[in-house]
């Protein structure tokens, strides 16, 4: 194969790393990559965060964020290796012959330009195309990516088009220099599943059409198996398998792989329903100085030591659902009853029993810890709050807690910034359970994390459930995720509940309109499941 | 629905609010003056005079009609652009004023003209070599200039420029029978001065603003695209850090109009300055009102202009969704 687009030898990359209370290292974050792309290949890179997979990605531009530095191997990039390009020769490689499209477009591009000259730079800049082709070739690219009003579509600013379309013009900008090799960082990770499933036929189709080489980045298996013709499994920075996608999928020859491919388990059935610990009734919401409702009439009931999950896309109303419960967003109209009693509207005025009882953990640990607390100052706050726990006796019991979330000795004197982000989560899970609540209202919590990691959360609180009888409410757009652990479903969309009832109940059809979309939008382990997906749908809008 | 721009109704807020703050800094000049101990009556007819003496030329001058009634007559007199007439030498105030208030302007606006472009031109090679020989240089020489005080850096320049190499003259006065390129010969000292106490502070402004925005995504976007650091900096930073650099260069024009008033001490500059100070002195209250009156205004309206720009330089708010 001597027509590589990419040819990747023995690439190490290094960074220099503080941890905290520590002297500055080195740290090594890719061993030895080798690997070779193909003129019009695709190649999956996956792995969990830190796994090394951006970092890779970034060294095809010879480009290394912050600190990191590449230092050792070859990049060869048609035959050149850009380790011993200057910094000029780089500038003519990069933006030219290969193109890099980040995962949150919202954020990588300029809100002060128009999206046409944005698109349109790197092509004029290195002195590819006049304006004029250049331009018609962008409205051509916006076409191929099924944007809405190609010919006008670029003279809109960035925060004047949704993330979708952003991510859409993302890769229309990164293919508009006609480049040999497109980075893809991730491109979809950002967007509700509805949104995902057409960016990812446009960046397929688009791909398809130019016939550029593609690096896909990704920590989901199934938006890979969608669009690469091969993957490359990555951790901790070294290389695990590399294969043709079908291969990887169907006969993983690696354990690490195997988990991988497991992990998008069912779950068992759903328990029968009991007499409500919590109902919400009727409730409707704004947000103070919107005219628009968020929640309308909304209403749900959670079972004692049941797990009602609420799924929806992101505006759709189900962590403001968690706001009203908690009394931080009090509703306009209805009534939140919670262990026979009415709940006060708002937060002030309810009991510091009613607080108790309720607990919230968040979709980011990160920022839902105070950065300059302990580990042990954390979880005993509620301790001392709610039962006035003092000196050893609180020690002791944030110890118990913490052995309960499977963190050994010593995690207690640790502060936020030294914990992984699994780790951190765990700290919230404590922290909620230090009150003894009834309820737990989980916004997201393992969103933010990789998918084994999110495995070991999800487990952990099952386990807790089975132990301390505490309901919860669990807020995701992750169906995987609802099809693993809840009793019931509510389906929300755009402020009501559309379809709830016990989970083999709303899993089985007849479904109704949003929720026939919502299942057959996520992802399946299996190539061809994009094609057959689209094909269903527009068999389903051309029957309307 | 009748939509008015966004961009509009914030505009018309911020006038709004601008108007407001010049009528309660009307307020606070004419209260300040009320409550100072004694009055023109008081320092014209001296330690010596006779009560008698005091009501009459009070009465004469309508100091003994109530306050309320003095400030509404002197705000209503400033909207017309009556400001009153001098105690001391009873001149009409803005025909005295404007004069000083035309020369001021006059070197404030050569002085910005210098500063404004040379200090963003300064932050964006500073932010280009960060870290580098360029970045200190830069950093350091201004940081040099800021800390001098002004009547210093004023004589420096007067010892080396003036009078060891005779270039430009050290005193700066200026009337109106001069030509346009005999005030500008007189006025480049002081104008020298000025821009080197305004630059440091815009520049590190600009600098820092810049270094900001560097962080974000799109700027590895740009250099990703292959862009030479230079344009990375001025076509893509620079246009999203424009709100915090106005601010800090309209408070530092504000400062060339109210602020100069011991540079133009040291260059023996006829302008605002030097007429406050001497009306101070003389205690002539009309004359340090209108003074207070004409400073509030143009440091109100520059920042009045800062926010607008501001404003308009925010493409979500000139192109809402």
């Amino acid at each position: 194969m001597t027509d590589a687009v990419l040819d990747v030898r023995g690439l190490r990359i290094e960074a220099t790393v503080c941890p905290p209370g520590e002297q500055p290292r080195d740290a090594v974050l890719v061993h030895d990559a080798t690997f070779r792309l193909g003129k019009g290949r695709v190649l999956g890179l996956i792995g969990e965060s830190g796994a090394g997979k951006s970092t890779i990605g970034l060294a095809a531009m010879a480009y290394g964020r912050g600190e990191v530095r590449i230092t050792g191997g070859q990049i060869l990039l048609n035959g050149r290796d850009l380790r011993a390009a200057g910094p000029a020769a780089l500038r003519g490689v990069r933006g030219r012959q290969v193109t890099y499209v980040a995962q949150s477009a919202a954020a990588a591009f300029n809100p002060a330009i128009r999206l046409m000259d944005q698109v349109i730079e790197a092509s004029l800049r290195h002195g590819l195309m006049g304006r004029a082709e250049a331009e018609a070739r962008a409205v051509a690219l916006f076409r191929t990516l099924g944007l809405p009003d190609p010919e006008t579509f670029g003279r809109r600013y960035p925060h004047q088009v949704s993330g979708g379309q952003l991510q859409r013009a993302m890769t229309a900008m990164a293919l508009c220099p006609r480049p040999g090799l497109v980075v893809f960082d991730e491109p979809t990770t950002a967007l509700d599943v509805t949104t995902q499933i057409d960016v990812l036929a446009a960046i397929k189709t688009a791909i398809r059409e130019t016939g550029v080489a593609a690096l896909y980045i990704t920590h989901d298996l199934a938006v890979v198996a969608q669009i690469a013709d091969e993957i490359l499994v990555l951790r901790h920075g070294r290389m695990v398998e590399h294969g043709e996608t079908s291969r990887i999928l169907h006969a993983p020859r690696e354990a690490y792989t195997r988990a991988l491919v497991a992990v998008r388990r069912a779950g068992g059935p759903g328990r029968p329903p009991a007499a409500p610990i919590l109902s919400v009734e009727g409730v409707t919401a704004r947000y103070p100085g919107l005219r628009q409702d968020v929640l309308s009439d909304v209403s749900v009931s959670v079972a004692p030591g049941r797990t009602l999950a609420v799924v929806g896309e992101s505006g759709s109303g189900k962590s403001t659902l968690a706001r009203a419960i908690t009394g931080l967003l009090p509703p306009a109209q209805g009534r939140i009853r919670f262990a026979g009693r009415d709940l006060s509207p708002a937060l002030a005025g309810r009991s510091l029993d009613d607080r108790r009882e309720i607990q919230m953990i968040y979709q980011m640990a990160d920022v839902a810890m105070n950065p300059r607390q302990t580990v042990r100052t954390i979880v005993g706050r509620p301790l001392e709050l709610y039962f006035g726990l003092r000196g050893a006796a609180r020690d002791a019991r944030v110890q118990e807690l913490l052995d309960a979330i499977e963190l050994g000795e010593g995690y207690g004197d640790r502060y936020p910034a030294e914990l992984s982000g699994g780790q951190k989560q765990r700290v919230c899970i404590a922290r909620a359970l230090a009150a003894k609540p009834r309820l737990i209202l989980c916004d997201e919590v393992t969103s933010a994390l990789d998918p084994l990691v999110a495995d070991g959360i999800l487990r952990l609180l099952a386990d807790l459930q089975a132990r301390e009888g505490v309901a919860y409410m669990f807020v995701t757009h992750d169906l995987a995720t609802v099809r693993a652990i809840a009793d019931s479903i509510a389906v929300m969309h755009r402020g009501r509940v559309v379809r709830q009832g016990a989970k083999e109940a709303v899993l089985s059809p007849p479904f109704d309109d949003y929720t026939d979309l919502l299942l057959k939008s996520v992802p399946e382990m299996r190539t061809g499941w994009l094609e057959a997906a689209l094909a269903t749908r527009r068999m389903g809008s051309a029957g309307h | 629905m009748t939509a008015v721009h966004p961009v509009v109704r914030l505009l018309a807020q911020r006038i709004a609010l601008g108007l407001v703050l010049l009528w309660a800094a009307s307020v606070l000049i004419f209260v300040g003056t009320e409550i100072l101990p004694g009055d023109v009556a008081q320092s014209i007819l001296g330690q010596a005079a006779t009560p008698q003496a005091l009501a009459n030329l009070r009465a004469d001058m309508g100091l003994d009609r109530p306050p309320l009634e003095r400030y509404l007559s002197w705000l209503g007199g400033a909207v017309r652009g009556d400001l009153g007439t001098a105690l001391s030498n009873g001149q009409d105030i803005a025909r005295a004023m404007g004069q000083r208030l035309s020369n001021t302007l006059f070197l404030a606006f050569w002085a910005a003209v210098v500063a404004v472009p040379l200090a963003i031109l300064l932050g964006l090679v500073a932010v280009r070599y960060r870290g580098r020989w360029p970045d200190r240089l830069i950093s350091g020489v201004t940081l040099a200039t800021i800390s001098i005080p002004e009547f210093l850096l004023g004589y420096i320049v007067i010892f080396f420029l003036a009078v060891e190499f005779r270039l430009f003259p050290s005193v700066a006065t200026i009337h109106s029978g001069m030509s346009l390129a005999d005030r500008l010969n007189v006025i480049v000292l002081p104008a020298l001065v000025l821009v080197l106490t305004v630059l440091g502070h815009m520049m590190r402004m600009t600098r820092a603003a810049i270094l900001n925005v560097m962080q974000s995504a799109y700027i590895e976007t740009a250099e990703l695209k292959g862009l030479p650091p230079f344009a990375v900096i001025a076509r893509h930073a620079f246009p999203n850090a424009i709100a915090p650099v106005v601010n800090v260069v309209m408070i530092n024009l504000a400062y060339l109009v109210v602020g100069v008033v011991v540079v133009e001490v040291v260059f023996v500059f006829p302008g605002m300055g030097q007429y406050l100070v001497d009306h101070v002195s003389k205690r002539d209250v009309p004359v340090v009102q209108a003074c207070g009156l004409v400073f509030a205004t143009v440091y109100i309206g520059l920042n009045l202009l800062a926010d607008v720009i501001a404003i308009l330089a925010n493409p979500r708010l000139r192109h809402p969704k």
